[in-house]
């Protein structure tokens, strides 16, 4: 019998791809488009203040590992926020307070007593809507995380720099220039070199707030490229309101509105059958 | 939320319900012609089967327009899918109706040879399964879909029959051989009408369901 190939079995290089089924329409729609994966992250009942402000209302979710998920939604949805929670930024805003539920990383509660949120971002980068590189050269961009942690060895310097800006497909454009400032390259290179200080910690997990929202389509293909690379080697959330580029990066996609989470599932799904009307009218841009 | 481009899929979806009710009517006609032995009538089906093709050509014109510029997701992405899938299954139920015309108007000019009950009744359910499956695009009954589809044996085993009979009638009365193989082509179309019909259904449930249930022997058994 002729084996077809499928998109799903080009799409998940990490797994052993299992042999299609001949009636697709009994697949479970999670293995057909992703192949089976881990839990990395999981969320459990969490309702989240600003202030006196709920923003998240009873959030459970669960992440797969060395996948990508997009949060999707409209603004003030809560998908930053929830983002953010993921690596504690949101402890840097006063008055805000996780009031019932939990977010664990390999089953460790992130925001338990004993766990120190500077580790913790080591563990969970993040790349930001606008880049931000520091005001220093593109090498002292990369290295910067390292140092802190007391890494001086410059042979092993060289290579994270190398390593990373390769990771990050930014290498072949500033070899040659590693040590001009980073605020040099154009905004496209710059979310790279954003993405590549990011790896060059070599977190788990990489957290995405709008990366390719101030880029031009070339750079965010470039990123969205990266993307794919990246998921290989770590776990990618990424909130975005494209929905094209939610449906072309991300394996699942959970959908927000209004601080809930409305529906999880495959992306294929979301796209092409999702279960809430909800859902359907905001990916088909009806919503409102 | 209404937008601005809504009204193209209104557009898409009224010239897929015109493409459909035309394609009935054509077969509704050929075999009438055939039955009654008016070759005008005849005349007049081949003469319209322009009219299926030129919405073929627009269906397809407004399906890839619409994902080109609108980007559809989820129901709509499914509906333009299966408006091309479906207007491509009725293009192909109108050049099968063209065809018993065609032959309807040769068969006038002879004696009957034997009267018209079987084509008929097989004309009737085609039509019928034409006409469930057309609904469900109106109503998303995806019961009426799968019934469809299992209907699709009675066409089939009509079709065998008249094939052995027509058979006979050759090898016994050679003479009779040219109209034989007229009337066979003739329910070989009307077999055609069906599993067309029948494809229209599953591209239904696809629409209603987003899921495939093409090539499902199961199905087809009840």
């Amino acid at each position: 019998m002729v084996t077809p190939i499928t998109s799903s079995s080009l799409a998940a290089p990490m797994e052993k791809s299992a042999a299609p089924s001949k009636f697709s329409v009994h697949v479970p729609a999670s293995s057909a488009s992703a192949g089976t994966a881990d839990t990395l992250i999981e969320i459990q009942n969490l309702d989240f203040y600003y202030g006196s402000k709920q923003a998240l209302f009873d959030i459970n979710l669960k992440l797969d590992d060395k996948r990508v998920t997009a949060f999707i939604g409209p603004s003030g949805c809560g998908k930053s926020t929830l983002l953010r929670c993921l690596n504690r930024m949101n402890d840097l805003i006063d008055g805000t307070q996780i009031k019932r539920g939990s977010l664990k990383i390999r089953g460790v509660d992130i925001h338990g007593k004993d766990v120190d949120s500077i580790e913790l971002r080591k563990r969970v980068g993040m790349v930001f809507q606008k880049s931000n590189p520091f005001p220093k050269s593109i090498y002292e961009n990369i290295t910067y995380g390292l140092r802190i942690q007391g890494v001086n060895n410059k042979a092993r310097l060289d290579e994270v720099v190398e390593k990373s800006l390769r990771g990050a497909a930014l290498w072949d454009e500033v070899k040659d220039r590693l040590h001009e400032s980073g605020l040099g390259l154009s905004g496209g290179q710059q979310q790279r070199l954003c993405i590549a200080r990011t790896i060059a910690v070599e977190p788990e997990v990489i957290l995405m707030d709008e990366p390719c929202s101030a880029l031009d389509p070339i750079a965010t293909a470039k990123v969205e490229e990266l993307i794919h690379e990246l998921k290989k080697q770590f776990t990618i959330i990424i909130v975005t309101h494209s929905m094209q580029q939610a449906a072309r990066c991300s394996d699942k996609t959970a959908f927000f509105y209004m601080g809930k989470l409305i529906e999880y599932d495959d992306t294929r799904t979301i796209f092409m059958n999702p279960g809430n009307p909800q859902t359907e009218a905001y990916v088909s841009g009806r919503f409102g | 939320m209404k937008r601005f481009f809504d009204a193209e899929l209104e557009i898409f979806r009224s010239n897929l319900i015109l493409m459909g009710e035309t394609s009935i009517r054509q077969v509704r006609d050929a075999v009438k012609a055939l039955v009654e032995g008016d070759v005008a009538l005849a005349d007049r089906v081949i003469a319209a089967d322009d009219e299926i093709d030129q919405l073929e050509i627009r269906i397809d014109e407004e399906a890839m327009r619409y994902m080109n510029l609108r980007a559809p997701v989820a129901t709509e992405l499914r509906l333009v899918i299966v408006g091309m899938k479906a207007s491509h299954d009725l293009e192909r139920v109108g050049d099968e109706a063209t065809t018993i015309a065609k032959r309807a108007v040769r068969l006038a000019a002879e004696p009957p040879l034997k009267p018209y009950i079987d084509i008929p009744r097989m004309a009737t359910i085609a039509l019928e399964m034409l006409r469930d499956a057309l609904d469900c695009f109106l109503n998303g009954d995806t019961e009426k879909a799968l019934a469809v589809v299992r209907r699709d044996s009675e066409v089939d085993a009509i079709n065998k029959q008249l094939y052995r009979e027509l058979s006979s009638y050759m090898i016994e009365r050679p003479a009779t051989t040219t109209r034989a193989l007229e009337l066979m082509f003739i329910s070989k179309s009307l077999e055609r009408i069906a599993d067309h019909a029948c494809n229209i259904a599953e591209e239904m449930v696809f629409l209603a369901q987003a899921k495939d249930i093409r090539h499902r022997e199961e199905l087809k058994k009840g």
